[in-house]
């Protein structure tokens, strides 16, 4: 089959696999929100032998899950997760989407509802290269925001500080922050220099 | 010209059953005979076995032609052959005729072995829980201890997921398909319209029409009017149709004067002659009683706590008979229980009709699930 090979593939492209397979535990039940192509899952049911459900709401992807062997549930974030119970997933992730949906406060709430525990991760848009697109001029483009300004489907961009805030205000716990850049992680002024960034939530 | 996808000329085969069956109402079915259609090869472990159950008005006759000149073939021949989506170079394919039809099996229409005369109205109502219970006599007697799936559209569908509360060790994988976990009042109604058709029909006799040699045809044809205006998305109606008249003007009569009506009244006429009025009426009641949450205060994550399979569960956005918040509801329930479940909701514009049209994503849908199934043998 090609899953091992799209796995090669979405590793080298999306970094953080590796450090959310850090964050959860072996076994666990994990709930994958706007789960894409299914490569996550996948990655994390071979290594850690989760139980794993994807939300995907586009076709294609859909089936990409399908031929990747992970389960997939069809629908809208945006609409909510009333087809979830509360605490029924050990993890809830919502992996490199927060900045493309709309109802952001909705789907954290929600995700801390129904996860004991929520990963986040998202590109930064304080990080230096994005900054100096705009002190040049022009959105940023780059590898974690690799869409036009006219083809973007990301609606809710932040930076570190900004998330920082967002769950200070909202009384969210940060259990865990990493931030990286090319999978090197950074310590030193990262909404600066860390380019994605990752957490992990539990309510307050 | 033979198409290489197709299963090609099929026969009917007939399975008589003398051990008698215990049904749901208490009735019991002394013997009984069921038509089946097979595709395919059972592999020498018997592992690659997929039950397809029919709805309201299918039958056993899934795929296939009888014969090259058969204008027609199977209900579900799109779905179903070498290279199709369930592919019988992999499956074993089962299609029956459920008891209570009228095809082949043991119904009102056939006769009851005590009297030689038709069953009529002394066949018993059955239930979606009395079809499983059969089927399941159908796979021991083809030496079938576990399906890899079984498969349904709308009260097919609901037989799907029956057979993994019946028969939770013999089932691997059920496909769920523009199914619900139960009627709603309105769906209800509508059956309750369509019988009342039948049964005020001054040829039905009380379901005894058989002996004074005629059919309640007018109340059948009105009956399946409905049905085929609920099967269909008022979108597509207007597609299909709009408001266009056939002679191009309006006559100021109650002839067929609308496109809609001539659609109607054809469907009518066809199924009712060829369609048993006391199948239809038991069928309908079928559907109306099904109710696996009943038993445990309306909780359907209680009722499925017995599950074991693998699911798939497909809905269709323009189907408002048996609409995706009905098959979510389902979703839920087995993800409470921490099944395997995938769900797809198909953008559709055909209504509940949806489910047996070749669309193509549907169509990939159900072959990557399908693909999925580990079936014993070496491809």
């Amino acid at each position: 089959m090609k899953v091992s090979d799209n796995l090669a593939l979405n590793t080298e492209f999306r970094q953080d696999f590796a450090i959310i397979a850090d964050w959860v535990k072996l076994g666990s039940k994990v709930l994958d929100l706007g789960c894409g192509d299914g490569s996550l899952l996948n990655f994390l049911q071979g290594s850690l032998e989760v139980r794993g459900y994807g939300v995907e709401k586009d076709d294609a992807n859909w089936l990409a899950c399908m031929g990747n062997g992970i389960n997939v549930i069809q629908m809208d974030l945006e609409a909510g997760l009333s087809g979830f119970e509360a605490q029924s997933f050990d993890v809830v992730v919502l992996s490199q989407t927060l900045q493309a949906v709309q109802n952001t406060e909705g789907i954290v709430q929600e995700m801390l509802r129904v996860g004991r525990e929520a990963i986040v991760t998202f590109p930064n848009f304080g990080y230096w290269r994005h900054r100096l697109q705009l002190v040049v001029g022009q959105m940023p483009v780059s590898k974690n925001l690799p869409y036009q300004w006219y083809d973007t489907p990301n609606v809710h961009l932040c930076t570190i500080n900004d998330f920082d805030k967002f769950c200070a205000s909202h009384n969210i716990h940060i259990k865990e922050r990493r931030v990286i850049t090319d999978g090197e992680p950074i310590s030193f002024m990262p909404n600066l220099l860390g380019s994605l960034a990752m957490y992990r939530l539990r309510s307050v | 010209m033979q198409d290489s996808s197709s299963v090609g000329i099929v026969a009917p085969q007939t399975a008589h059953f003398t051990e008698p069956l215990t049904l749901k109402s208490g009735a019991i079915l002394p013997q009984f005979d069921l038509v089946y259609e097979t595709y395919g090869v059972l592999n020498a472990d018997k592992s690659n076995a997929v039950m397809v159950c029919h709805a309201l008005s299918g039958n056993h006759h899934v795929a296939g032609k009888y014969a090259d000149s058969d204008k027609n073939p199977g209900w579900w021949d799109n779905l179903i052959g070498p290279g199709r989506p369930l592919d019988t170079n992999r499956f074993f394919v089962i299609g029956l005729n459920n008891l209570g039809g009228c095809h082949g099996s043991s119904g009102p229409s056939s006769a009851n072995p005590t009297t030689n005369q038709p069953w009529g109205s002394q066949f018993p109502v059955l239930t979606v829980e009395d079809w499983v219970a059969s089927q399941a006599r159908l796979a021991d007697y083809l030496g079938i201890t576990q399906l890899a799936a079984v498969l349904g559209g709308s009260l097919g569908g609901m037989q799907a997921l029956q057979w993994t509360l019946s028969f939770p060790e013999r089932v691997r994988h059920a496909l769920v398909i523009a199914s619900a976990p139960n009627l709603t009042a309105q769906n209800m109604a509508f059956n309750e319209v369509a019988r009342q058709a039948i049964i005020t029909d001054p040829e039905f006799h009380g379901g005894d029409y058989y002996a004074h040699g005629v059919v309640p045809r007018r109340g059948l044809r009105i009956a399946r009017m409905l049905g085929h205006i609920t099967y269909l998305s008022d979108d597509a109606m207007g597609a299909k149709f709009g408001r266009k008249l056939r002679d191009g003007k309006i006559k100021y009569t109650f002839d067929v004067e609308f496109e809609m009506e001539s659609y109607l009244r054809y469907q009518g006429d066809k199924f009712a002659g060829e369609f048993d009025a006391n199948t239809y009426l038991r069928m309908t009641r079928a559907l109306d009683y099904y109710d696996p949450a009943l038993e445990y205060d309306g909780d359907l994550s209680a009722a499925l706590a017995e599950a074991k399979a693998d699911f798939l569960v497909v809905s269709f956005t323009s189907d408002w008979r048996f609409s995706p918040a009905r098959s979510r509801e389902i979703v839920k329930a087995l993800l409470d229980n921490e099944l395997s479940v995938s769900y797809a909701e198909v953008t559709a514009a055909h209504g509940h009709d949806a489910f047996l049209m070749p669309d193509p994503h549907y169509h990939q849908i159900l072959r990557a699930y399908l693909q999925n199934i580990d079936t014993g043998v070496a491809l």
